[in-house]
Protein backbone atom coordinates (compact mmCIF):
# COMPACT_ATOMS: atom_id res chain seq x y z
CA UNK A 1 0.00 0.00 0.00
CA UNK A 2 0.93 3.49 -0.64
CA UNK A 3 0.95 5.30 2.61
CA UNK A 4 -0.53 9.02 1.89
CA UNK A 5 -0.51 9.92 5.59
CA UNK A 6 1.40 13.25 6.77
CA UNK A 7 1.99 14.11 10.34
CA UNK A 8 -0.28 17.24 10.32
CA UNK A 9 -1.57 20.70 8.55
CA UNK A 10 1.87 22.35 8.85
CA UNK A 11 3.22 19.07 7.06
CA UNK A 12 0.52 18.84 4.56
CA UNK A 13 0.63 22.33 3.39
CA UNK A 14 3.98 22.28 2.50
CA UNK A 15 5.53 24.12 -0.79
CA UNK A 16 2.30 26.26 -0.50
CA UNK A 17 3.62 30.07 -2.16
CA UNK A 18 2.29 33.43 -2.12
CA UNK A 19 0.71 33.76 -5.54
CA UNK A 20 -0.27 30.06 -5.94
CA UNK A 21 -3.72 28.95 -6.97
CA UNK A 22 -5.61 27.22 -4.92
CA UNK A 23 -9.25 24.75 -4.96
CA UNK A 24 -10.90 24.62 -1.58
CA UNK A 25 -13.79 22.62 -1.48
CA UNK A 26 -17.15 23.55 0.46
CA UNK A 27 -20.67 24.85 -0.41
CA UNK A 28 -21.24 27.72 2.10
CA UNK A 29 -19.62 26.65 5.27
CA UNK A 30 -20.96 23.25 4.72
CA UNK A 31 -17.85 21.04 4.07
CA UNK A 32 -14.89 23.46 3.89
CA UNK A 33 -11.09 22.37 5.06
CA UNK A 34 -11.40 24.50 8.15
CA UNK A 35 -7.93 23.33 9.40
CA UNK A 36 -5.60 24.36 6.03
CA UNK A 37 -7.42 27.75 6.00
CA UNK A 38 -6.76 28.22 9.21
CA UNK A 39 -2.90 27.19 8.61
CA UNK A 40 -3.32 29.26 5.63
CA UNK A 41 -4.08 31.98 7.71
CA UNK A 42 -0.98 31.35 10.03
CA UNK A 43 1.39 31.64 7.15
CA UNK A 44 0.36 34.55 5.78
CA UNK A 45 0.31 32.94 2.39
CA UNK A 46 -0.46 36.69 0.24
CA UNK A 47 -2.00 37.03 -3.52
CA UNK A 48 -2.92 33.33 -3.68
CA UNK A 49 -6.44 32.98 -6.46
CA UNK A 50 -9.41 31.12 -4.87
CA UNK A 51 -11.17 28.65 -6.09
CA UNK A 52 -14.30 27.90 -4.16
CA UNK A 53 -17.78 27.96 -4.46
CA UNK A 54 -18.55 30.98 -2.12
CA UNK A 55 -16.00 32.79 0.12
CA UNK A 56 -16.81 32.13 3.59
CA UNK A 57 -18.55 34.76 5.89
CA UNK A 58 -16.58 37.79 7.18
CA UNK A 59 -15.01 36.07 10.02
CA UNK A 60 -14.92 32.51 9.08
CA UNK A 61 -14.01 29.94 6.20
CA UNK A 62 -12.52 32.03 3.76
CA UNK A 63 -13.59 34.78 5.21
CA UNK A 64 -10.73 34.67 7.13
CA UNK A 65 -8.22 35.29 4.10
CA UNK A 66 -10.12 38.14 3.20
CA UNK A 67 -10.05 39.82 6.30
CA UNK A 68 -6.01 39.69 6.37
CA UNK A 69 -6.05 40.18 2.66
CA UNK A 70 -4.01 37.67 1.52
CA UNK A 71 -6.50 36.42 -1.76
CA UNK A 72 -5.69 38.53 -4.76
CA UNK A 73 -8.32 36.82 -6.76
CA UNK A 74 -11.84 35.04 -6.48
CA UNK A 75 -13.50 32.20 -8.55
CA UNK A 76 -17.09 31.35 -7.29
CA UNK A 77 -20.44 30.78 -8.07
CA UNK A 78 -22.31 32.99 -5.32
CA UNK A 79 -20.59 35.53 -2.71
CA UNK A 80 -23.88 37.14 -1.16
CA UNK A 81 -23.36 36.14 2.21
CA UNK A 82 -20.01 37.98 3.23
CA UNK A 83 -20.09 42.03 3.39
CA UNK A 84 -16.19 42.54 3.61
CA UNK A 85 -16.05 40.06 -0.17
CA UNK A 86 -18.52 42.77 -1.42
CA UNK A 87 -16.73 45.56 -0.02
CA UNK A 88 -13.35 44.47 -1.65
CA UNK A 89 -14.67 43.65 -4.80
CA UNK A 90 -16.86 47.05 -5.55
CA UNK A 91 -13.59 48.85 -4.38
CA UNK A 92 -11.86 47.02 -6.75
CA UNK A 93 -9.12 45.76 -4.31
CA UNK A 94 -10.27 42.00 -4.72
CA UNK A 95 -10.30 40.28 -8.72
CA UNK A 96 -13.57 38.33 -9.05
CA UNK A 97 -14.77 35.64 -11.44
CA UNK A 98 -18.19 35.06 -10.95
CA UNK A 99 -18.82 31.64 -12.56
CA UNK A 100 -21.74 29.72 -12.80
CA UNK A 101 -22.31 27.02 -9.87
CA UNK A 102 -22.19 23.93 -12.02
CA UNK A 103 -19.96 25.31 -14.70
CA UNK A 104 -17.78 25.75 -12.02
CA UNK A 105 -18.17 21.75 -10.72
CA UNK A 106 -17.09 20.95 -13.98
CA UNK A 107 -14.16 23.14 -14.99
CA UNK A 108 -12.35 20.95 -11.60
CA UNK A 109 -13.86 17.78 -12.60
CA UNK A 110 -12.57 18.49 -16.21
CA UNK A 111 -9.07 19.09 -14.49
CA UNK A 112 -9.58 16.01 -12.71
CA UNK A 113 -10.39 13.78 -15.56
CA UNK A 114 -7.90 15.13 -18.12
CA UNK A 115 -10.59 17.21 -20.52
CA UNK A 116 -8.70 20.05 -21.40
CA UNK A 117 -12.54 22.33 -22.17
CA UNK A 118 -15.74 21.20 -22.58
CA UNK A 119 -19.00 23.16 -23.79
CA UNK A 120 -22.01 23.79 -21.43
CA UNK A 121 -25.48 26.10 -22.05
CA UNK A 122 -25.10 27.87 -18.47
CA UNK A 123 -24.30 31.28 -19.48
CA UNK A 124 -25.00 31.53 -23.34
CA UNK A 125 -25.69 34.88 -24.12
CA UNK A 126 -24.93 36.52 -20.93
CA UNK A 127 -21.90 38.46 -19.58
CA UNK A 128 -20.52 35.11 -18.38
CA UNK A 129 -20.00 34.12 -22.03
CA UNK A 130 -18.90 37.48 -23.37
CA UNK A 131 -14.96 36.43 -25.25
CA UNK A 132 -15.69 32.60 -25.19
CA UNK A 133 -16.03 30.48 -28.33
CA UNK A 134 -19.65 29.88 -28.59
CA UNK A 135 -21.31 26.63 -30.93
CA UNK A 136 -24.64 25.23 -32.21
CA UNK A 137 -25.23 21.78 -31.53
CA UNK A 138 -28.50 19.81 -32.32
CA UNK A 139 -30.05 23.97 -32.89
CA UNK A 140 -29.03 24.92 -29.29
CA UNK A 141 -25.94 27.36 -28.14
CA UNK A 142 -23.07 26.33 -26.15
CA UNK A 143 -20.59 27.98 -24.50
CA UNK A 144 -16.82 26.73 -24.55
CA UNK A 145 -15.25 26.39 -20.62
CA UNK A 146 -11.79 25.68 -20.03
CA UNK A 147 -10.23 23.14 -17.06
CA UNK A 148 -8.94 24.84 -14.08
CA UNK A 149 -4.86 24.44 -13.70
CA UNK A 150 -4.11 24.49 -9.80
CA UNK A 151 -1.34 24.17 -7.31
CA UNK A 152 -2.88 22.80 -4.34
CA UNK A 153 -6.69 21.70 -3.86
CA UNK A 154 -7.98 21.26 -0.42
CA UNK A 155 -10.41 19.02 0.14
CA UNK A 156 -12.42 18.16 3.78
CA UNK A 157 -14.10 14.35 3.90
CA UNK A 158 -15.94 12.77 6.66
CA UNK A 159 -13.83 9.30 7.18
CA UNK A 160 -10.19 8.71 5.05
CA UNK A 161 -7.34 6.12 5.25
CA UNK A 162 -4.13 5.89 5.16
CA UNK A 163 -3.78 5.21 1.36
CA UNK A 164 -5.91 8.43 0.74
CA UNK A 165 -9.14 6.70 0.26
CA UNK A 166 -12.15 9.03 1.39
CA UNK A 167 -15.75 9.01 2.42
CA UNK A 168 -18.33 12.27 2.17
CA UNK A 169 -21.10 13.02 4.55
CA UNK A 170 -24.12 14.88 4.01
CA UNK A 171 -23.97 17.66 1.60
CA UNK A 172 -20.58 18.42 2.99
CA UNK A 173 -19.35 16.26 -0.25
CA UNK A 174 -20.47 19.22 -2.43
CA UNK A 175 -17.46 19.91 -4.54
CA UNK A 176 -14.66 18.34 -2.56
CA UNK A 177 -14.95 15.08 -4.58
CA UNK A 178 -14.93 17.33 -7.53
CA UNK A 179 -11.59 19.21 -6.72
CA UNK A 180 -9.71 15.74 -5.61
CA UNK A 181 -6.58 15.33 -8.49
CA UNK A 182 -7.88 18.45 -10.04
CA UNK A 183 -4.46 20.43 -8.69
CA UNK A 184 -0.59 19.42 -9.00
CA UNK A 185 -1.20 18.07 -5.24
CA UNK A 186 -4.86 17.51 -3.63
CA UNK A 187 -4.59 18.08 0.51
CA UNK A 188 -7.32 16.05 2.33
CA UNK A 189 -8.00 16.10 5.55
CA UNK A 190 -10.57 14.24 7.77
CA UNK A 191 -12.52 13.78 10.90
CA UNK A 192 -11.60 10.09 11.14
CA UNK A 193 -8.02 9.06 9.69
CA UNK A 194 -8.10 5.14 9.92
CA UNK A 195 -5.47 2.55 8.77
CA UNK A 196 -6.17 1.00 5.42
CA UNK A 197 -7.89 -1.99 5.41
CA UNK A 198 -10.67 -0.61 7.38
CA UNK A 199 -13.04 1.03 5.18
CA UNK A 200 -15.27 -0.88 2.82
CA UNK A 201 -13.68 -0.77 -0.77
CA UNK A 202 -17.59 -0.82 -1.72
CA UNK A 203 -18.45 2.55 0.03
CA UNK A 204 -14.77 4.51 -1.18
CA UNK A 205 -16.30 7.67 -2.23
CA UNK A 206 -12.62 9.14 -3.88
CA UNK A 207 -10.02 6.35 -4.55
CA UNK A 208 -6.93 7.41 -2.80
CA UNK A 209 -5.11 7.94 -6.41
CA UNK A 210 -6.81 11.17 -6.54
CA UNK A 211 -5.30 12.28 -3.20
CA UNK A 212 -1.65 12.67 -2.31
CA UNK A 213 -1.46 13.90 1.34
CA UNK A 214 -4.22 13.34 3.93
CA UNK A 215 -4.57 13.86 7.70
CA UNK A 216 -6.42 14.05 10.61
CA UNK A 217 -7.98 17.36 11.35
CA UNK A 218 -8.79 18.99 14.79
CA UNK A 219 -11.32 21.15 16.63
CA UNK A 220 -14.08 21.07 13.64
CA UNK A 221 -16.21 23.94 14.28
CA UNK A 222 -18.66 23.30 11.77
CA UNK A 223 -20.66 26.57 11.83
CA UNK A 224 -24.39 26.34 10.12
CA UNK A 225 -24.84 29.74 8.64
CA UNK A 226 -29.02 29.47 8.56
CA UNK A 227 -30.20 27.51 11.59
CA UNK A 228 -33.64 26.91 10.40
CA UNK A 229 -35.77 24.30 12.64
CA UNK A 230 -39.69 23.24 13.06
CA UNK A 231 -41.66 23.13 16.27
CA UNK A 232 -42.88 20.15 17.09
CA UNK A 233 -46.65 19.77 17.16
CA UNK B 1 -53.72 39.78 -4.73
CA UNK B 2 -51.81 37.01 -3.68
CA UNK B 3 -49.35 37.03 -0.85
CA UNK B 4 -45.72 35.34 -1.22
CA UNK B 5 -47.97 32.27 0.26
CA UNK B 6 -50.51 32.51 -2.42
CA UNK B 7 -48.45 32.25 -5.29
CA UNK B 8 -46.30 29.38 -3.74
CA UNK B 9 -49.64 27.63 -3.14
CA UNK B 10 -50.69 28.37 -7.01
CA UNK B 11 -47.31 26.96 -8.10
CA UNK B 12 -47.92 24.28 -6.03
CA UNK B 13 -50.84 23.39 -8.70
CA UNK B 14 -48.35 23.07 -11.40
CA UNK B 15 -46.63 19.83 -9.45
CA UNK B 16 -47.30 16.53 -11.47
CA UNK B 17 -47.09 12.83 -9.74
CA UNK B 18 -43.39 11.49 -10.59
CA UNK B 19 -41.36 15.03 -10.71
CA UNK B 20 -37.83 15.78 -9.93
CA UNK B 21 -38.30 19.78 -8.65
CA UNK B 22 -35.66 22.13 -7.88
CA UNK B 23 -37.00 24.87 -5.64
CA UNK B 24 -35.03 28.26 -5.80
CA UNK B 25 -34.29 30.66 -2.31
CA UNK B 26 -37.24 32.92 -1.12
CA UNK B 27 -40.47 32.33 -2.42
CA UNK B 28 -40.08 28.82 -4.45
CA UNK B 29 -38.97 27.47 -0.80
CA UNK B 30 -42.43 28.09 0.16
CA UNK B 31 -43.74 25.30 -2.90
CA UNK B 32 -42.71 22.17 -0.33
CA UNK B 33 -45.60 23.77 1.46
CA UNK B 34 -48.64 23.08 -0.55
CA UNK B 35 -47.77 19.73 -1.90
CA UNK B 36 -51.14 18.23 -4.32
CA UNK B 37 -52.68 15.31 -1.78
CA UNK B 38 -52.37 12.22 -3.59
CA UNK B 39 -48.85 13.14 -5.76
CA UNK B 40 -45.04 12.20 -5.15
CA UNK B 41 -42.62 14.59 -6.21
CA UNK B 42 -38.75 14.71 -5.10
CA UNK B 43 -36.89 18.04 -4.53
CA UNK B 44 -33.67 18.54 -6.00
CA UNK B 45 -30.95 20.99 -4.37
CA UNK B 46 -28.17 21.45 -6.03
CA UNK B 47 -25.48 21.74 -3.52
CA UNK B 48 -26.26 17.93 -3.59
CA UNK B 49 -29.44 16.43 -1.87
CA UNK B 50 -31.94 15.08 -3.60
CA UNK B 51 -35.28 13.92 -1.58
CA UNK B 52 -34.96 16.86 0.54
CA UNK B 53 -37.21 16.73 3.49
CA UNK B 54 -38.62 19.42 5.86
CA UNK B 55 -36.56 21.39 8.25
CA UNK B 56 -35.35 19.66 11.48
CA UNK B 57 -36.57 19.72 15.12
CA UNK B 58 -34.61 21.65 17.04
CA UNK B 59 -31.68 20.07 18.13
CA UNK B 60 -31.85 17.64 15.78
CA UNK B 61 -29.87 20.15 13.23
CA UNK B 62 -26.90 18.51 11.45
CA UNK B 63 -24.22 21.32 9.72
CA UNK B 64 -23.67 18.60 6.98
CA UNK B 65 -27.02 18.24 5.89
CA UNK B 66 -28.05 21.50 4.09
CA UNK B 67 -29.99 22.98 1.03
CA UNK B 68 -28.77 25.28 -1.32
CA UNK B 69 -29.82 28.27 0.69
CA UNK B 70 -27.40 26.91 3.73
CA UNK B 71 -30.85 25.87 5.34
CA UNK B 72 -30.69 23.47 7.87
CA UNK B 73 -32.74 20.47 6.16
CA UNK B 74 -33.86 17.08 7.02
CA UNK B 75 -33.92 13.95 4.42
CA UNK B 76 -37.04 11.66 3.26
CA UNK B 77 -36.94 7.45 2.69
CA UNK B 78 -35.00 6.98 -0.43
CA UNK B 79 -32.88 9.99 -0.53
CA UNK B 80 -29.22 10.41 -1.71
CA UNK B 81 -26.39 12.72 -1.50
CA UNK B 82 -24.15 13.71 -4.52
CA UNK B 83 -21.00 15.75 -5.41
CA UNK B 84 -21.43 18.99 -6.94
CA UNK B 85 -20.56 17.36 -10.61
CA UNK B 86 -23.15 14.95 -10.64
CA UNK B 87 -25.97 17.63 -9.13
CA UNK B 88 -25.24 19.34 -12.17
CA UNK B 89 -25.63 16.13 -14.54
CA UNK B 90 -28.60 15.84 -13.43
CA UNK B 91 -29.79 19.45 -13.82
CA UNK B 92 -27.69 20.27 -17.65
CA UNK B 93 -29.10 16.20 -18.96
CA UNK B 94 -32.72 17.58 -18.10
CA UNK B 95 -33.41 15.03 -15.74
CA UNK B 96 -34.97 17.39 -13.15
CA UNK B 97 -38.49 17.74 -14.58
CA UNK B 98 -39.47 21.43 -13.13
CA UNK B 99 -37.28 24.08 -11.93
CA UNK B 100 -39.06 27.28 -9.91
CA UNK B 101 -37.04 30.53 -9.43
CA UNK B 102 -37.22 33.76 -8.57
CA UNK B 103 -36.38 36.76 -10.62
CA UNK B 104 -35.85 40.50 -10.31
CA UNK B 105 -36.94 40.99 -14.46
CA UNK B 106 -38.16 38.85 -16.88
CA UNK B 107 -38.83 40.09 -20.44
CA UNK B 108 -41.28 39.36 -23.09
CA UNK B 109 -38.95 37.03 -24.87
CA UNK B 110 -38.38 34.69 -22.05
CA UNK B 111 -35.28 35.96 -20.81
CA UNK B 112 -34.32 36.53 -17.10
CA UNK B 113 -32.21 38.75 -14.60
CA UNK B 114 -31.62 37.21 -11.46
CA UNK B 115 -28.14 37.60 -10.14
CA UNK B 116 -26.56 41.16 -10.30
CA UNK B 117 -27.13 44.98 -10.39
CA UNK B 118 -24.13 46.91 -11.40
CA UNK B 119 -22.52 49.07 -9.07
CA UNK B 120 -24.92 48.20 -6.54
CA UNK B 121 -25.14 44.49 -5.21
CA UNK B 122 -22.89 41.52 -6.98
CA UNK B 123 -24.13 38.07 -5.33
CA UNK B 124 -23.38 36.03 -7.67
CA UNK B 125 -25.25 33.75 -9.93
CA UNK B 126 -24.68 30.49 -8.16
CA UNK B 127 -26.55 27.88 -10.05
CA UNK B 128 -29.22 29.85 -11.64
CA UNK B 129 -27.52 30.21 -14.90
CA UNK B 130 -27.30 26.45 -15.17
CA UNK B 131 -30.88 25.86 -14.01
CA UNK B 132 -32.62 28.41 -16.53
CA UNK B 133 -30.33 27.52 -19.67
CA UNK B 134 -31.08 23.78 -19.33
CA UNK B 135 -34.79 22.75 -17.85
CA UNK B 136 -37.35 22.57 -20.13
CA UNK B 137 -39.92 23.79 -17.74
CA UNK B 138 -39.34 27.13 -15.69
CA UNK B 139 -41.78 28.87 -14.04
CA UNK B 140 -40.88 32.18 -12.15
CA UNK B 141 -42.17 33.39 -8.81
CA UNK B 142 -41.83 36.67 -8.18
CA UNK B 143 -43.74 39.78 -6.98
CA UNK B 144 -44.91 41.55 -10.41
CA UNK B 145 -43.67 44.95 -9.35
CA UNK B 146 -40.84 45.58 -7.51
CA UNK B 147 -40.05 48.40 -4.71
CA UNK B 148 -40.50 51.69 -6.55
CA UNK B 149 -43.58 50.18 -8.31
CA UNK B 150 -42.04 49.15 -11.23
CA UNK B 151 -43.09 46.82 -13.68
CA UNK B 152 -40.93 43.62 -13.77
CA UNK B 153 -42.22 42.08 -16.47
CA UNK B 154 -40.13 43.87 -19.45
CA UNK B 155 -40.38 44.81 -23.04
CA UNK B 156 -36.32 44.07 -22.28
CA UNK B 157 -34.65 42.95 -19.33
CA UNK B 158 -32.45 46.38 -18.52
CA UNK B 159 -30.19 44.48 -15.54
CA UNK B 160 -27.83 41.72 -17.34
CA UNK B 161 -28.87 38.45 -18.09
CA UNK B 162 -29.07 34.87 -16.69
CA UNK B 163 -30.39 33.37 -19.40
CA UNK B 164 -31.75 34.06 -22.57
CA UNK B 165 -34.99 32.93 -23.91
CA UNK B 166 -35.55 30.82 -21.17
CA UNK B 167 -39.01 31.36 -19.34
CA UNK B 168 -41.96 29.91 -19.62
CA UNK B 169 -44.58 30.84 -16.95
CA UNK B 170 -44.99 33.26 -14.73
CA UNK B 171 -46.98 33.45 -11.61
CA UNK B 172 -46.65 36.61 -9.94
CA UNK B 173 -49.05 38.02 -6.76
CA UNK B 174 -51.27 39.26 -9.76
CA UNK B 175 -51.68 36.68 -12.42
CA UNK B 176 -50.39 33.41 -13.94
CA UNK B 177 -49.09 34.09 -17.73
CA UNK B 178 -46.98 32.51 -20.28
CA UNK B 179 -44.27 33.46 -22.38
CA UNK B 180 -45.30 33.52 -25.88
CA UNK B 181 -43.81 34.30 -29.48
CA UNK B 182 -45.39 37.66 -29.21
CA UNK B 183 -45.21 38.39 -25.24
CA UNK B 184 -47.06 37.43 -21.81
CA UNK B 185 -50.14 36.08 -22.89
CA UNK B 186 -52.22 36.45 -19.58
CA UNK B 187 -53.97 32.78 -18.64
CA UNK B 188 -55.34 33.56 -15.00
CA UNK B 189 -55.86 36.57 -12.23
CA UNK B 190 -55.40 36.30 -8.78
CA UNK B 191 -58.19 36.63 -6.50
CA UNK B 192 -59.73 40.62 -6.17
CA UNK B 193 -57.47 41.71 -9.34
CA UNK B 194 -58.41 43.20 -12.45
CA UNK B 195 -57.32 42.35 -16.40
CA UNK B 196 -56.53 46.42 -16.01
CA UNK B 197 -54.76 46.65 -12.93
CA UNK B 198 -52.02 43.51 -14.55
CA UNK B 199 -52.13 45.59 -17.50
CA UNK B 200 -50.81 49.14 -15.81
CA UNK B 201 -48.22 46.73 -13.67
CA UNK B 202 -46.77 45.04 -17.01
CA UNK B 203 -44.74 47.23 -18.86
CA UNK B 204 -44.07 44.30 -22.03
CA UNK B 205 -46.85 43.36 -24.55
CA UNK B 206 -49.65 41.63 -22.87
CA UNK B 207 -51.58 39.31 -24.61
CA UNK B 208 -55.35 39.07 -23.66
CA UNK B 209 -57.88 36.50 -25.15
CA UNK B 210 -61.06 36.19 -24.28
CA UNK B 211 -62.59 36.11 -20.64
CA UNK B 212 -59.64 35.78 -18.26
CA UNK B 213 -60.20 33.66 -15.49
CA UNK B 214 -59.55 34.38 -11.65
CA UNK B 215 -57.65 31.63 -10.56
CA UNK B 216 -58.85 28.93 -7.66
CA UNK B 217 -56.35 28.39 -4.71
Amino acid sequence: MINRTVANVQEALQGVQDGMILMLGGFGLCGIPENAIAELVKLGIKEVTCISNNAGVDDFGLGLLLQQKQIKKMISSYVGENDEFERQMLSGELEVELTPQGTLAEKCRAAQAGFPAFYTPAGYGTEVAEGKETREFNGKMYVLEEAFKADFSFVKAWKGDTAGNLIFKGTARNFNPCMCGAASITVAEVEELVPAGELDPNQIHIPGIFVQRIFQGNNYEKRIEQRTVRTRE
Amino acid sequence: MLDKTGIARRIAQELQDGYFVNLGIGIPTLVANYIPEGIDVEFQSENGVLGMGPFPFEGEEDADVINAGKQTITTLAGASFFDSATSFSMIRGKHVDLTILGAMEVAANGDIANWKIPGKMVKGMGGAMDLVASAENIIVAMMHTNKRGESKLLKQCSLPLTGVGCVKKIVTNLAVLEVVDKGFKLLERAPGVSVEDIQNATEGNLIIEGDVPEMTL
